[in-house]
């Protein structure tokens, strides 16, 4: 049973046996933690339905007297963003989805290949390799966001003149594309450490018996470890999607204006230094940034607790 | 698990021609290598041409003149004296701060909510969840929702003066002396369901055995815990001590969501620290120099970790 599993079963040891005084102090104090959890997402979704002036002129803890979907129109396809031409936030949530999708895949694909040779075809030194990947998952990243912004400079500067020569740059310098490159390769580490962790309990006997049989190194993966690898697939492109969805510090320092994130669209917007602060528009825009990963973390709670529980290495 | 599966392969292929069974054994590195060669270029070779850029006097641009340890020695001398207080100073400072209170808070509370959690309670199943979501949100949310809740003119101070206690105040979020404390509790709000998972795994997976003999013994309740229960729970409270510092070091985007950009740099850390002088003071040696110290921080911890846990998967 892994670590997550433990948090989902119910507890197996000997009920508790508590004074009737007892469980109302436990209730109570789970209670009062549930609601300090939950009040400033609750705050969030009242104040992005009221309009302006009921914001600015009541109490947040109030429900809207006069709910409207003003704020989430407005958010969406109107506000002003930063110094950038382009309304709303649409373009930026659509920016993180082309920046998302072929990330999560390229990095969930390699980290399978890579748990697969790291447990079932183990040469001297696998341990070295994987420790190294390993700790790639934890440096903090302002220790190699200089030398990257170099390299994606000199990136851009084969797409200029790639650009001139043919008239296109084959994505080079494309700031989603360059978000591409940075996420799979930060994200290496963690998917080859899911993917280790789960095919290290795969009987090894099966693989043996496959390779008698005559199969071949991909053919056992296809054939063998994919087929029953539904459940880590699903935590790992879980665990990459919020990740990379989240991000700021990448998606800040290597994309600008109209081509960044939404985390950073959305940054831009709640700080803005101009004019004054629309709170009910900025929430409206926080809950889009959050929807998608609020959305899987509710019909995948399970899958979302085991990929943070193996982050923790323990696996 | 100490048989590997290769030299199966080769044993039963060389009969049928070595060539491919040559192929079979060079395809599994061939399959790895290019993950492996990506992490040693961009996080191992960056590592070290930042390392080399905190030697060199690089401004705006990368250089190579060597200035020697100028660059750790300017960091190190900044002093409180000055006023304002120098940079890496109150980033220091802060990083204590809000490491300190980060780190004890979500250990403290983590452990009492999963505590209260195993004690056999009805809804569970929706308490869980509850605790956890936040995990689910980007820091950038995050801290739009702490900045709105805290702020005084709108959220909570407004809200309490409404409900008739006028001269409640707290404005800690517009308070530059208090803004670190800020991003403290919205950091714990953020983090604090995590640690509780980890716990609660933790007590989940702890032999019914024990508890039932120290029951016989006579041991129940508070002592139960205090003298049974935490200390097997040892390694979990390990774990979560060092996922917990580590991702303290690496905060950057709640820092500039709770504050608004970290106004004045009263809410400077290491990473906020880094940022600045590196993109938008053109002081990139400077920078470097803190992100080295950064990243030497986070392998002083993560290292010996990591190892002692690869080692104990070898069983």
């Amino acid at each position: 049973m892994s670590a997550a599993d433990l948090v989902t079963a119910a507890p197996s040891r000997e009920p508790a046996r508590h004074s009737n005084l007892t469980r109302v102090v436990i209730y109570g104090l789970l209670l009062i933690f549930a609601f300090i959890y939950l009040v400033p997402l609750v705050v969030m979704v009242m104040t992005s339905l009221k309009p302006l002036d009921e914001v600015t002129g009541g109490n947040m803890f109030a429900l809207p007297h006069a709910p409207t979907f003003g704020p989430w129109v407005q958010a969406w396809g109107e506000a002003r963003i930063g110094v950038s031409e382009t309304a709303g936030i649409k373009g930026y949530f659509w920016n993180s989805i082309k920046m998302v999708v072929p990330a999560v895949l390229i990095s969930t694909m390699l980290g399978a290949l890579n748990g697969y040779v790291l447990t079932k075809w183990r040469f001297p030194g696998h341990k070295l390799v994987f420790g190294m990947m390993l700790f790639a998952c934890f440096i903090p990243f302002q220790s190699v966001i200089i030398p990257m912004a170099v390299i994606l400079g000199m990136l851009g500067n084969i797409g200029n003149a790639l650009d001139d020569l043919t008239g296109f740059s084959f994505g080079f310098g494309n700031a989603t594309v360059n978000l591409v490159i940075v996420h799979v390769i930060y994200g290496l580490g963690f998917t080859t450490l899911f993917f280790r962790n789960y095919y290290e309990a795969f009987p090894t006997e099966l693989i043996k018996a496959a390779m008698i049989d005559g199969a071949g190194f991909f053919q056992i993966f296809r054939r063998i470890l994919l087929p029953s690898s539904g459940p880590i697939i699903i935590v790992t492109v879980i665990y990459q999607f919020t990740n990379i969805w989240n991000d700021f510090l990448f998606g800040s320092t290597f994309a600008a204006g109209d081509q960044s994130p939404m985390t950073v669209a959305l940054n831009n917007l709640v700080n803005t230094s101009t004019g004054i602060v629309e709170y009910n528009v900025n929430m409206a825009a926080a809950i889009i940034a959050a929807a998608p990963t609020l959305f899987v973390y509710i019909v995948a709670g399970r899958y979302f607790v085991r990929g943070l529980m193996a982050g923790a290495v323990k696996g | 698990m100490t048989t590997t599966a290769a030299p199966i392969a080769a044993s039963t292929r060389q009969p049928r021609g070595s060539l491919r069974a040559r192929l079979q054994n060079i395809l599994p590195k061939l399959v790895l290598a290019p993950s492996f060669l990506l992490v040693l270029i961009f996080v191992y070779g960056f590592n070290l041409w930042t390392f080399f850029l905190s030697f060199t006097n690089s401004k705006a641009f990368s250089s190579t003149t060597l200035v020697g340890l100028a660059n750790y020695q300017k960091l190190w001398t900044w002093t409180f004296e000055t006023d304002p207080p120098s940079g890496w100073y109150t980033a220091i400072v802060n990083m204590g701060l809000f490491g300190g209170l980060y780190v004890i808070f979500c250990l403290v509370l983590g452990l009492t909510l999963a505590i209260l959690l195993d004690q056999k309670i009805r809804g569970e199943g929706i308490l869980r969840p509850i605790y956890l979501y936040p995990l689910a949100l980007s820091f950038i949310v995050t801290g739009t929702a702490w900045k709105l809740f805290l702020d005084p003119g709108i959220g909570l101070e407004k809200a309490v003066h409404l409900w008739g206690w006028t001269s409640f105040k707290f404005d800690w979020v517009v308070n530059p002396r208090m803004m670190i404390y800020c991003v403290a509790i919205a950091g714990i709000w953020a983090s604090s369901g995590f640690v509780m998972a980890l716990f609660l795994a933790g007590l989940r997976g702890i032999d019914g055995e024990i508890i039932k003999a120290a029951q016989i013994d006579g041991a129940s309740g508070f002592a139960m815990y205090r003298r049974i229960i935490i200390p097997i729970m040892r390694p979990v409270f390990l774990s979560a001590l060092i996922i917990l510092t580590h991702l303290a070091i690496k905060s950057y985007d709640l820092v500039l969501s709770v504050t608004g950009k970290n106004p004045g740099g009263a809410a400077e850390l290491p990473s906020t620290f880094m940022y600045s002088y590196t993109f938008t003071r053109n002081q990139m040696a400077v920078g470097s120099t803190s992100a080295v110290i950064m990243l030497m921080t986070i392998a002083a911890i993560m290292i010996p970790y990591l190892y002692s846990e690869l080692k104990e998967k070898n069983r």
